[in-house]
This record gives C-alpha cells, structure tokens and sequence, in this order.
C-alpha cells in the first residue's frame, strides 16, 4: 500500500505527514504528529474522546481519513488555548471537578469549546445534547454540565 | 485513634483545591495507556475466536510469518504447561488452549513493524475449529445435560447431581426460617433475574511490553494495580515477578475491569519472541466488549416475610451466577453476603451457586455482587411495603442495621452510617416533591464492604521542606487530591508543597491495585504512618540542635516546638528549616509504611429517585435523583459527590438500557458503544448527592472508601419507582422500553 | 486500499467503472469508516466525492424545490434556515443520525446508500416526496428516493452509478412535516421505530398525505393506507386512531437486539400518531 503525503495545519502549524489510505485522522495526529491528547475510545464515533475540529466543524477524527485531511485546518485539545494559558473550559473543568479519570475529557473540552462558540448561552437541556456523543463513564455528568455553564457565563461576562 | 483525634478541625481536609493532575489532564497531556511509544517498538495484533465454544484442531501461522515486517507469532504453545489453579485460568484466559471458550477468546498473537501490518498478518493466521455446543445463560448453564466447558470443575461444597458446570456452592444462615416466616404478617417469594453488565471505561486496555531473552522485561500499562500486572504475568510466563518492572499510565477508568490481566502478557510473549523488541498492543473497543471482564448475569429467587409494622421477621435467597468459563470469577459469595448487609434480621438463610458458562471471564466491576443482590432484595422490600402500606424509608430505619448488630455475613459492625443516610434521605427536599402522573419513587439502600489490602507507601522531605509522596495505588478519581490533603494536614504545610507521585513496582513493596474503595483509605492511612515517621525524626533533629530530649519536641503546623515550658525556651524550627540542614544533621529525612491495614468501615448508602414513564413506548425518563452516603470523613468532597454521581450513572445504566446480547450462535451481538447502551448526558438529570459523615473509628481521619456502594442501590430504586408510576413490577433487567411495555400491557 | 479524490462526477464514475474490486463512495464517512475499522469491509478502491466543487452546496431551486449536494454534513442542513423552514420533518430525520460530531460528517445521501431500514434521514425523504440524480457510465437518471433501498444494505444502483443530488419539490402552501423515531436513551442510537409525515391542509382538512415507516421492513415503507386514514380528515381522534392502526397493520418487522417484533408493531402506531399531529401544527403556519 503506497503512502500519500498530507500537509495541513495543525494548531496554528503548518505540517506534513505520509499517511496510509486506511489510517484515520486520529492515527495520523496520534502516531505520525505525536499529537496523543486526542484519544480513541471506540473507533466507530460513538464515545466522542477523539473530537477535533476540521475546518472549523466538530467531528470525530475516527470517522475522518488522514488522506481527506490534505489542505485541511485541525484544531486538536493541545491547541485550545495558547501556550501557558487555559481557556475557561478549561480551567472550570479543574475547578469543578469534572474529571475523574480525564480520558475523555479532551473531547469533552474541544466539543464543549464548539457549543460556545455556536452558542453562548445554553441552556442544561442544550448542552446535554450537544454532549450527548462524548461518553463519560466516571462523572454521571452532573460536574461537566456545571462546568460548562460556569464557563459559559464567565465567557458571557468577559465578553 | 482517639475520637477527639478525628473529630477536630481540619485546615486541609474538607477543602476542595485542584487537583495535581488537574492541568495534565484538561490539555491533553496526560499520558494513557496507548499514549507510549518506544524505539524500535512493534505493533501486535490478537487472533480471536468467532465461536462460543470450539476445539481448536489447528493454528497456521506460516503465512502470516512469510509476511516482510512480520516479526513474531505466539499461541499457547508458547507458554509454559504445568500451571494450576488461578494462574492456568489466567494463562487459559490469555490465550486458548484445546477449547475456545467464548466469543472474542484470543487463539493467537502477532507482533510487525507497523499496526495495519499486525492486523493484516492477524487475518492471516488460519485457525481450524470444530464447532461445540455452547451455553451462555445462567439457568440453563445450571442444567445437568448443559454442555460441560471445563470437565469436574465442581469443587467439594457441590453436592452430588448437579449439573456439570456447578463449580461452587455456598451456604449460610441463622436462626430458625420457619419460625421466622410462622411470625410474619405477609410472606413473599419472587424470582428475579440480572444480565451482565461491563465497567465500560472510555480507555480500551493499553501496554508496551518488551522482554529479553533473560526473562528481565518492563511493562507500561494502563491498570488498577502494578503489581498484579507483575505477578499474573508472570505466573502467565513462568518468569521471575521481581525481574518484572511495570509501570503504571495515566488509567481512563476501571472500575474493577482493570485489577487483572486480560491482554497483558502478550506484547511481553511477543517481544521475548522478537528479539527483546518492545510491542505494544491496544485492544479495540470491541475487543473490550468481548473479551475483558464484565460481571456475571444472575439469576436469583428471594423469600421474605414482614409484620405489619414493617418488622422483617425472617428472609432467605438463593443466587445463581455465572463468571465465564473458569471457575473462582463470579461474584456470588459477595452477593450473598450483600443480600441483607444493610439489615437486622434474626433468621436468615443463603445460598449460591457459581455457574460456568460460554462468556467472557468475569472481572471484579464497582461492589461486585452487591448491585445483582440489591436489586432482588430491595425490590422484594420494597413489594412488601407496598402491599402493607409502609414508608420504604420508615421500614429501613425499623429493621437496618446500626453499631453493634451482627451482619448478616457474620462480624458486628463497629460504627455505621445506614441511618444517617435514611434520614438524610428522608428530610431531603426531593422526597417531598409532588409527582405528576405517570410519575413514581423509588427508594432502596446499599452496601459495600471496603477493603484494606496490602499497601506500601513511602514519603520524603525535599531540601526545601516540600515533601513527595510515592504511593503504588493508580489515581482513577482524584486520589492524589485526597491523599495530598491528608499529607498536607498531617505534616501541617500547604497542599501545594506535597507531591503524590504514583510509582512503578520498583520504587515500593507490593500493593493490593486501586480497589475495594481502598486507594484513599489504606495509601491515606500508610502515608499517615509514613508522615508521623518522618515527623519523628525532624522532631529528632530539632532535639540535637536545641540539645533536649526528643521527647520533649512535638509537631505543630510544620515546625517543630518545645514540649512545653520544661523542654526549654527555643524558637520554633520550621520543616523548611529542618529539611535544609538534614545533610548536615542526620542524612535524609523520610518515612515509609507497609501493612495490610484492617478497620476499613463500609459504607452504606440510600437512593431516592423519581421517574416518569411512557405509558405508549415504555420509554423511562429519570427526572430526579439523590444519593445520600456515609463517607467517613470526605477528605476532598468533591470527588467524593464524583463517586457518588459517577456509581449511580452507572447504576442507572445497568437498571435501564445495558445488558450483554448473545444471539443463538453464542456471540455477541452489542460489542460497540451504538448498541452497548452506556448512559449519555442526555439520559440523565443533576445527580443530587448528601455526603453523611460518620466517621470510620479504623482510620486517622475517618475516612470510609466511597467508590463503591453508589452503584448498589440504582437498579433496585428504578424499579420500584417504575412499579410505582405504573403498577408494573419488572422482575428482569435491562428494563428498557420493551420490557416495561409488555409489563405494562399485561397488567390490562 | 486506494484513495482517489475526483474532481468532477464524470471522473468518479470513470474510476469506479475501471475498478475492479471492492469499490465505495466517500460522502460523510461514517458508515465507510466504521466498516474499515472493524475490518469488515476494506475497499479496493475508495472514492471521495467530497472534493467535486458544488458537492457541499444546498440551492434553491426556480421551482421552489431544493437540491441538496451529496456531500452537505447534517450540521450544514441544520443550519440552513429556508430549508428547515421548507422541510423540518427532512432536517430532523437527519440530525437524528449520530452525535454532534457525527452530525459534522454525516450526509443525507451516504445515510440513504447505506441501505438500511433504520437509517433516520431516509423517512422523510421519502414523505417528502424527495428523489434523487443519479450518474452512470450511461448517462443521468432520476429515482424517487423510496426506490432506492432495495433490501437492507443494497441500493437499486448499478455498478459505477453515483448519486449527484438530492432533490425535494417545492413545499408549497400549508405544508408541514415531521419525523419522530423511537430509541431507548435519549440519543446516540438507531432508530428501534421510525415514523415520518407529511401533509397540506386546507384550513382545518388535509388534503394530501405521505407517511413514511422505518425500521418496520426490509426497506422504510411508504404506506398509502396510512396516508388515506388521515386525508380528508381534520385530524381527530377517530382518524388519529386509524393512523395507527394502518401503521401497526403495515409493519412487518422482525425482532432482534433493537426491539422486539411486537414492540415495533405497537410504537410504529403511536409514532405516526404523534407525528402526525405535529406535521399538522407545521402545516398550519
């Protein structure tokens, strides 16, 4: 199987990678960019631990080919918020205590990060949905929906 | 410990600060178990069989092998004979022997240069089965013409007669049950069944192992538990454990699923194999589904009788588990001895059967035993109440247990926080709320016994007076936080100066995994030790420098102070000022401790939740609920509210929607998340929680292990508040839309 | 695996007329991927159709219909206002499919090639009246969309045949649509039931009907004795009941680890029940 070469940007970066025809998006971040926030839960787009944004639409990277990606802008969790920064999911999920074992957490954060920006004030009901495809199977929850709306309302207030 | 010890006021304890791994954590930077990569490292890639129940005639994997990149092939054949008991089932379980005993058994294992080469290689491997006769459900798995998976698998408590894979029986009871029942106002006796349910962590297991020649391997591992990764291997491989050096990832989840070993002594056989190359092996969701550990499907017949003031006079059960095809993994003795844990009944009778089946072998999952037990007993309790209408809380209180009573499984409890948890529940807003129609509530309490366990624990005080705790007990929820804070407070310096590292097998002696509700108890009570030792000794130093007797030094808020007004006049001298002249003084200044701790306090906790159902579809909506828990003492209460929320999520999953599916072919049919119904945050309301604090006399700082009881009382509250918005008693989980529409259809 | 990324519809049905092994499309991914995953299908050949320019487009057409581009995600069709102004029944049928992500991959025209009975978006099309463009090495055709299911997992499209479009007529005046499925948690699940209608009235009457059933059937079934129980009514509960009923009596489905046979019989009658009642509130405004 010959290999296609793939440049994209990755985070604000500009990068190249040979991927096979097979290999996902969420393989090619983790293994061949060493990008390994982005986790594979289920491999079918049904647990949400691998979202990314690509092209400025949420998606699971499992359900994406790195092939398609050639030309694409990719937004992955080490990319939200700049260098030595948090952005406010991010440090509300700390303050509220919405992780547990964190391995789902970074899908949380980049699908959460897409619900605010749509927007800005939602409601438990919206947010729940909006999160129904990011499995947590610590949490029951409660402390990520809090989360999201205390970081929903520091983001309206800053704004 | 004295009780004024436990009951004074805390700086650190109680408080809610971030967690140390908070910020690994939300960017992504946390490594997990997939997240290791090596040099020079290969891909493997497991072989498994697509039958419940198959002679394995042959396995050829000569053209996989001719593959380029293909660099080494293992079957059982590689492993060592000879073993018994416990390490043959895991070795048995790792890779198939004669039989494949369940749908998704691995047969075989490859190791190549990249994972789409594994995985090609994989399909290359052709097994030849010949097809037997499978049984993957309980009571029919009890039968005697079933068909046999493990020949004379009963050991001596099975009487003679049973069918061939009866593997245990047990028996235990008091008093008179007759009598009992002569003295009950009503008597009832139901049957009720349970299907196996899976811990469905979001991090499929994960390794990298590599081994020489020589039999001295490392291993990274997503697990619960280092050291019994380093002893089932080993026992697996033949190979010395202390050659072993695993150490522990970042772990998404166990509950249970990951204190033993499924996949893990393979990239270790592989990379023997291919020359000491290191493998890694991820498994796939559906690998996971099929092949780890779930917990055992029941099913369960109870008798109880009551008077009419709610005073239960005599109960009895008899439980039949099934833990896959090895004898020793199904849960029931634990059941049993949960049944009636959370009452005072003087006669008493249980019995189990362990069950051998064509599933996959059972794994401990959150109180093993304890939720399948629940949910018959508490429905049963519940049923009477209804029909001699009583408060199911009122009846709890009347008949539950307290300080003093003797348990059903025998000891006498010390103190206990049933009631505590029953009153909290009763005077909690939600348990007043007004309910519309096709409304109910439902209320059942539950129980888990917590655990010790071996644990080794060491600390050390930095040249800066900051101190490091090395613990060998994975964080699943925020045990660095709690244990942390309990350092914090005992050294008396500021949670930000303490480091809890969680260490490989080589820093520490031998610790039981993160299990039994015991991380935060048991390394929480070692550290104590451990701390109080290094105190001793910086009390030590200061002595030699003030020239005074150590025993006139004592310890407050992070210095070092003379006794008293006989010890001498001397300034304070402060851990800082301690740590930085410990070179010159003495050397090193730290403490370890082992045990294996007993006084682990269980806890008990009552649920409280209300749903509406769909007289149409069936279709059960939870529209509130509550969690009242004794936690001891909560050392950080919000992962203590994480525990609680967390178990009954998972709960209410296992009561509404999950369930193995085996079709009649003996396979699964739901091994992905689309059709393995977990919960989703859509699914389900704020989970309400009261955090009882009754504080356990066995621990320094009171603290009672909270990860388990949660998941116990769900199944067993869904039900009883789906018969009260419809009338319907449903006898059988998953009560998903189906089953509650056809229990509503045949009432009318 | 080979990847091709045409740049037009000619050249796609080129490449897959000169492949000669296991061929798919790529619109969304979701189904094509899931499958290569889990190692039960690994095409030969993989054609992306996401790259031809107009693909990801949603246009108005002079008759007032809409043509829908094969490769428009759910998340696009949501977020077109005139369209789930013309057609909401179509637009929730869709963004029932999977989660949030899902919705950002998923596209109307893979969910229906995927050919199975319980695809959500399919019902709507089909009440809709929707049809789609087909392209093949003869040349363009059209179908009506409930044609092109045949079985579960096969289409009536010949080998090297491409859909190009989804088209949906006009809605007109006083027209409403809906589609409501059945599942056991709240998302994230395929459809156990699914149910969709659509109608126009003429104040309180309706004048027209097609009701569409999923997951009942080999194939969603687009059952004219469902439509005739409720036209020329004004909805009332006589006709609400033998909505219903023709809808359990149409159903011939099968149980398996979804749902039971009996439990698809009795939902699908309430479903069309409560969708109806719905698509006539829409019709109304």
């Amino acid at each position: 199987m010959s290999k296609m070469h793939v440049t994209a940007t990755v985070n604000g970066d500009e990068v190249e990678f040979l991927a096979d025809p097979r290999e996902t998006l969420l393989d090619c971040l983790r293994d061949h960019l060493d990008l390994t926030g982005s986790k594979e839960g289920c491999g079918t787009g049904d647990c949400g631990a691998c979202s990314v944004m690509l092209n400025g639409r949420l998606v699971p990277s499992c359900l994406v080919l790195g092939v398609e990606t050639d030309g694409a802008t990719i937004e992955t969790i080490e990319g939200m918020a700049p260098e030595g920064a948090l952005h406010p999911l991010q440090r509300k999920f700390i303050e509220h205590a919405a992780l547990q074992c964190g391995f789902c957490t970074p899908g949380f954060l980049v699908a959460a990060k897409a619900l605010l920006e749509k927007n800005p004030d939602p409601s438990e009901s919206e947010i729940r949905y909006w999160l129904a495809g990011n499995l947590c199977r610590c949490t029951g929850y409660d402390k990520i929906v809090r989360a999201v709306q205390d970081a929903a309302a520091e983001m309206r207030g800053a704004a | 410990m004295a009780k004024d010890e436990i009951t004074k006021e805390f700086k650190w304890i109680g408080t809610t600060p971030d967690r140390p791994d908070g910020l690994d954590k939300v960017t992504g930077r946390a490594r997990y178990g997939a997240d290791f990569n090596l040099p020079n490292m290969l891909y493997a890639a497991v072989v498994r069989s697509p039958h419940a129940h198959a002679k394995i005639l042959k396995i050829d994997a000569s053209k996989a092998l001719a593959m380029k990149g293909v660099k080494a092939v293992v079957t059982r054949a590689d492993l060592p004979e000879g073993l018994t008991g416990e390490d043959l089932y895991l070795q048995e379980n790792t890779l198939a022997g004669e039989k494949a005993l369940y749908d998704g058994h691995a047969v075989a294992a490859v190791a190549a240069t990249s994972q789409l080469l594994a995985n090609d290689a994989a399909k290359l491997i052709e097994v030849e089965y010949e097809v037997l006769p499978h049984v993957t459900d309980v009571d029919k798995a009890m039968a005697k013409d079933a068909p046999v998976i493990l020949p004379d698998c009963a050991d001596h408590t099975v009487p003679e007669g049973m069918g061939p894979n009866v593997a245990r029986m047990i028996e235990f009871g008091r008093g008179d049950l007759d009598a009992g029942y002569a003295e009950a106002d009503l008597v009832h006796e139901q049957s009720y069944t349970t299907e196996a349910t899976h811990q469905g962590y979001i991090e499929p297991h994960a390794a990298v192992g590599q081994m020489g020649s020589d039999g001295k391997g490392e291993m990274w591992v997503c697990t619960q538990g280092q050291w019994f990764i380093r002893k089932m291997c080993s026992a697996v491989l033949g190979t010395d454990p202390a050659q072993l050096r695993v150490t522990p990832s970042e772990i998404g989840g166990g509950f249970g699923g990951k204190t033993t070993i499924f996949m893990e002594p393979l990239p270790l056989a592989l990379s023997k194999k291919a020359g000491g190359r290191p493998v890694k092996l991820v498994m796939s969701r559906s690998d996971v589904l099929r092949a780890t550990g779930p917990t055992a499907s029941a099913s369960m017949d109870v008798k109880m009788g009551m008077k009419k003031d709610g005073t239960i006079t005599a109960a009895q059960v008899t439980f039949r588990m099934q833990g896959g095809p090895f004898p020793g993994a199904s849960p029931v003795g634990e059941a049993l001895s949960c049944a009636f844990a959370c009452y005072d009944i003087p006669n008493l009778m249980h019995v189990g059967y362990e069950v051998l089946a064509n599933r996959p072998k059972c794994a401990a999952y959150r109180a093993p035993g304890s939720p399948m037990a629940a949910y018959a007993v508490e429905s049963m309790v519940d049923e009477l109440c209804r029909e001699l209408s009583l408060d199911p809380i009122d009846v709890r209180l009347k008949n539950g247990v307290k300080e003093g009573s003797r348990a059903s499984y025998g000891p006498k409890f010390k103190t206990i926080g049933l009631a505590e948890t029953l009153e909290a529940a009763k005077s909690h807003p939600n348990y007043a709320v007004a309910l519309g129609p096709n409304q109910g509530r439902g209320v059942a309490s539950g129980f888990w016994f917590n655990h010790g366990g071996e644990t080794s624990v060491s600390l050390a005080i930095s040249e800066d007076g900051t101190a490091q705790v090395s613990v060998g007990t994975p964080d699943i929820g925020g045990s660095r936080a709690s244990i942390a804070l309990m350092t914090a407070e005992t050294l008396g310096i500021p949670y930000e100066n303490v480091r809890v590292n969680i260490v490989e097998t080589g820093a520490l002696g031998v610790n039981e995994p993160t299990h039994g509700s015991r991380a935060t108890f048991a390394s929480g009570k070692a550290m104590w030790e451990a701390a109080n030792q290094a105190i001793k000794e910086m009390c030590k130093r200061a002595a030699q420098k003030w020239d005074i007797d150590p025993e006139a030094v004592t310890w407050k808020d992070g210095a070092a102070h003379p006794a008293g007004d006989n010890a001498g006049q001397f300034e304070p001298m402060s851990i800082k000022e301690i740590a930085a002249e410990m070179g010159k003084t003495g050397g090193p200044i730290s403490g370890h401790h082992e045990s294996t701790p007993s006084g682990a306090g269980p806890s008990f906790g009552t649920h409280v939740v209300d749903v509406e159902v769909d007289p149409e579809t069936g279709r059960v909506t939870v529209l509130r609920y509550l969690v009242t828990q004794d936690a001891g003492r909560a050392i950080h209460p919000q992962y203590v509210e994480g525990q609680y929320q967390g178990g009954a999520a998972q709960g209410i999953g296992w009561a509404l929607n999950e369930g193995y599916i085996y079709g009649e072919d003996g396979r699964l049919q739901n091994s992905v998340f689309l059709d393995y119904r977990v919960p989703v945050a859509s699914d389900l309301p704020m989970i309400d929680t009261v955090i009882v604090e009754v504080p356990n006399p066995g621990h320094p700082f009171g603290v009672r292990g909270v990860g388990e009881t949660g998941i116990t009382p769900p199944l067993p509250a869904i039900a009883n508040a789906i018969h009260a918005a419809t009338g319907a008693r449903l006898r059988a989980l998953p009560m998903n839309p189906p089953a509650v529409l056809a229990a509503i259809k045949a009432m009318a | 695996m080979r990847y091709h990324a045409p740049a037009t519809f000619d050249e796609a049905v080129s490449i897959a007329a000169k492949a000669s092994g296991v061929t798919r499309f790529l619109a969304g991914g979701t189904d094509v991927l899931v499958q290569l995953r889990a190692g039960a299908v690994t095409p030969d050949d993989l054609i992306d159709l996401k790259k031809i320019p107009g693909t990801h487009d949603i246009t108005a057409q002079p008759d007032g219909g809409w043509r829908i581009g094969i490769a428009v995600s759910g998340a696009s069709l949501g977020a077109h206002a005139k369209l789930v102004a013309d057609w909401p029944g179509v637009v929730e049928g869709m963004e029932l499919v999977g989660s949030t992500q899902v919705q950002g991959r998923a596209t109307l025209t893979g969910n229906l090639c995927n050919g199975s009975p319980a695809a959500d978006s399919v019902p709507g099309l089909v009440a809709a009246g929707a049809t789609v463009t087909i392209l093949g090495p003869d040349g363009s055709r059209e179908l009506p969309v409930e044609q092109v299911p045949v079985k579960p997992g096969k289409t009536a499209l010949e080998p090297g045949e491409i859909i190009t479009a989804i088209n949906l007529p006009p809605r007109g005046k006083n027209g409403g649509d809906a589609y409501l499925r059945f599942i056991p948690r709240t998302e994230m699940d395929i459809a156990v039931v699914g149910c969709a209608v659509s109608l126009t009235r003429e104040n309180d009457k309706i004048t027209a009907a097609r009701v569409a059933l999923g997951a009942v059937a080999p194939t969603v079934l687009l059952d004219e004795a469902c439509a005739q129980a409720i036209v020329g009514t004004t909805l009332d509960d006589a006709a609400l009941a033998a909505l219903a009923e023709a809808a359990s009596g149409a159903a011939k489905p099968i149980s398996d680890k979804r749902g039971s046979k009996e439990f698809r019989v009795d939902v699908v009658g309430v479903l069309a029940r409560r969708a109806a009642k719905i698509a006539y509130e829409r019709a109304a405004k």
